[in-house]
């Protein structure tokens, strides 16, 4: 494919997704009494201290790095050693095992809202970040399992082999060659289950009540009842929340590109 | 740098992979220092062989002994054998010398003693300089030596090596092979080497085992495998070119239940005319520089023979063939047993 075509059909693609994303900052640098106009006289930082007066949108994007992390780093250190297991040591009924976890992430959350909101409170987890944190796990780790899966699949077999016999347990291989070897795959698995736990509403806005304890879906969600005239200031407010997430994205990208093609070159 | 070998026996071993059986009761001595060759086509069951001396795998049934010690419920970590693998399996996020250095950092050996015996190896193998280049960035020679530096450097008793030379181009090959010959010859240690590649057995071993659909037809030194083949499975397998295994009528005895074996350098084609022997065309010259192969049709069969360099006829051409009878191997045609022939008087 020549550069022109490939050009030719990636410009309309990405035009559907970035110009809404660029409408969204133009807007959040919008004066609010120009709004009736087809574009503003000149670009003001107001919406944005606005919408970090009071300082509920910094503390819903502290919540969500918070849970988003944790769910990540769970799912992964789950994930990580049960799909080592099943792509390496021939665990009876590996595939069942992968069979069940993707029929487990295809049980609509709407469905488990209730029985979950009861075993929260149970649990008395109810309006904590953790208790976020455990149905998320749970609903990202089949995903972590299956791209983690995959990725050690992919790996030579011999390299287990090898680190066996130069004296490694199963452990050890697992440690010491392959998910050093396997990083840019779990990379990948990590950076989506953020994103999932970073994006949740149902979840997060069904077990949490205090304003204190709002991710950012949350906050944004709810933001039209406690401005006067929220939307320019909602656009700013939804900007700075994407901003930590972008940043993490562009961190990981790299790696994540290389998880994605990962066995489609070689070397 | 030298290893003491020790005597590592096999005894009686099975291993079936879903019902399919992989090796069906193999016994094998490989005595102290010695290098033995397990050799048979794909398949066969050899790199199943090493698994189970490795202990990688588990036998269905049969005893595995090193130093006369039976190891079967052993960790590979505590058989203190090493392999080297076909695909040489260097770990790629690792520079040379981690990869060399890292069997002894997982047994926990000194800092120190590490450094003294990477070097060591290093130096043996000619890895000094590319000490801190990570696999990608080696030919294909380097990447072997340095898989070959990192079975050494532990020092084991027993070095496995699953076919270590088919992933090196042909001009490599024989360098490496007369390289891992000397080395073998200097260390001392006790060698178990797999390879589909007659040659590369009959040049490297002590002792040869070939074996076929996980079972073996024969154990001898590269001299009877040669030249006293048990089967005639095995005597096809041996000798480039292939020996020449066909009907005794072809070679014009009397026929029988039993096919007929001949070397290719036992074979002699004559032009001359009225030359005595047996009447065959030309169909094929293959000049090989130092000899010319010359593949001839008789009675619907095609024999080789391995001629002078200056041998040459156009295809087609009318020969003579001749042989010394007591050249000839016999096998039953039904079981591909040798027949031992009947002592004369």
């Amino acid at each position: 494919m020549s550069p022109r075509t490939a050009w030719t059909i990636a410009l309309p693609y990405l035009a559907f997704f970035l110009l809404p994303l660029g409408w969204l900052a133009l807007t959040s640098f919008w004066p609010d009494a120009e709004l009736a106009r087809p574009l503003p006289s000149h670009l003001t930082l107001e919406n944005h201290a606005a919408a970090l007066a009071g300082g509920g949108l910094a503390r819903a994007v502290l919540n969500s790095l918070l849970v988003s992390g944790a769910t990540a780093a769970l799912a992964l250190a789950l994930a990580a050693p049960a799909a080592f297991a099943i792509a390496r040591l021939g665990v009876r009924g590996g595939r069942a095992l992968l069979a069940a976890a993707l029929a487990v992430s295809m049980f609509p959350p709407i469905a488990t809202a209730a029985p979950l909101y009861a075993a929260l409170r149970a649990a008395r987890l109810l309006d904590t970040l953790p208790g976020l944190v455990l149905p998320y796990t749970s609903f990202s780790v089949p995903l972590a399992l299956w791209l983690v899966t995959g990725t050690f699949r992919a790996l030579p077999l011999e390299l287990y082999r090898a680190a066996r016999v130069d004296g490694c347990t199963p452990l050890g291989a697992f440690r010491r060659v392959l998910l050093p070897l396997a990083a840019p795959g779990v990379a990948t698995a990590g950076l989506l289950v953020f994103v999932f736990a970073w994006n949740e509403l149902l979840y997060a806005v069904t077990f949490l009540t205090s304003p204190s304890r709002r991710t950012v879906p949350v906050a944004l969600a709810l933001f039209g009842g406690e401005f006067r005239d929220p939307f320019v200031v909602l656009a700013a407010a939804s900007m700075l929340a994407t901003v930590p997430v972008v940043a993490i994205a562009v961190l990981f990208q790299r790696r994540v590109v290389a998880g994605l093609t990962a066995g489609a070159v070689k070397g | 740098m030298s290893v003491a070998g020790v005597r590592l026996e096999l005894e009686s071993l099975a291993k079936s992979y879903g019902g399919v059986p992989a090796l069906r009761g193999v016994s094998l001595s490989v005595g102290d220092g010695k290098l033995v060759a397990v050799v048979g086509p794909s398949g066969c069951g050899k790199s199943t062989l090493l698994s189970l001396v490795a202990g990688l795998d588990a036998p269905d049934a049969g005893v595995i002994r090193i130093d006369g010690r039976v190891v079967n419920d052993l960790s590979p970590r505590e058989r203190d054998v090493a392999m080297v693998f076909q695909s040489y399996a260097l770990y790629p996020h690792m520079t040379v010398r981690r990869n060399l250095a890292f069997p002894l950092d997982v047994a926990g050996v000194p800092r120190r003693e590490i450094a003294a015996r990477v070097e060591e190896v290093a130096a043996l193998l000619g890895l000094a300089p590319l000490l801190d280049r990570r696999p990608a960035a080696l030919s294909g020679g380097q990447r072997q030596r340095v898989a070959l530096g990192r079975a050494l450097v532990r020092r084991p008793k027993v070095f496995l090596l699953d076919e270590p030379l088919s992933n090196l181009d042909a001009a490599l090959r024989l360098g490496v092979r007369a390289e891992l010959k000397k080395l073998h010859e200097r260390l001392g240690a006790t060698f178990v080497y797999v390879t589909h590649d007659q040659a590369e057995a009959m040049t490297l071993a002590d002792r040869i085992a070939v074996l076929r659909d996980g079972a073996l037809e024969q154990v001898g030194t590269p001299r009877e495998i040669y030249g006293a083949p048990a089967t005639a499975f095995v005597a096809r397998f041996v000798g480039t070119p292939p020996v020449n295994l066909v009907a005794p009528e072809v070679l014009g005895l009397p026929e029988g239940p039993i096919d007929v074996a001949l070397r290719p350098e036992d074979l002699r084609v004559s032009r001359e005319a009225g030359a005595a022997g047996l009447a065959a065309r030309v169909w094929l010259v293959e000049p090989m520089g130092s000899e010319t192969w010359v593949t001839v049709e008789r009675a619907g069969a095609r024999l080789v023979a391995r001629c002078e360099a200056a041998f040459d006829a156009p295809p087609g051409a009318p020969v003579r063939l001749g042989f010394d009878p007591r050249r000839l191997q016999r096998f039953e045609r039904e079981t591909g047993r040798r027949v031992v022939p009947d002592r004369p008087g």
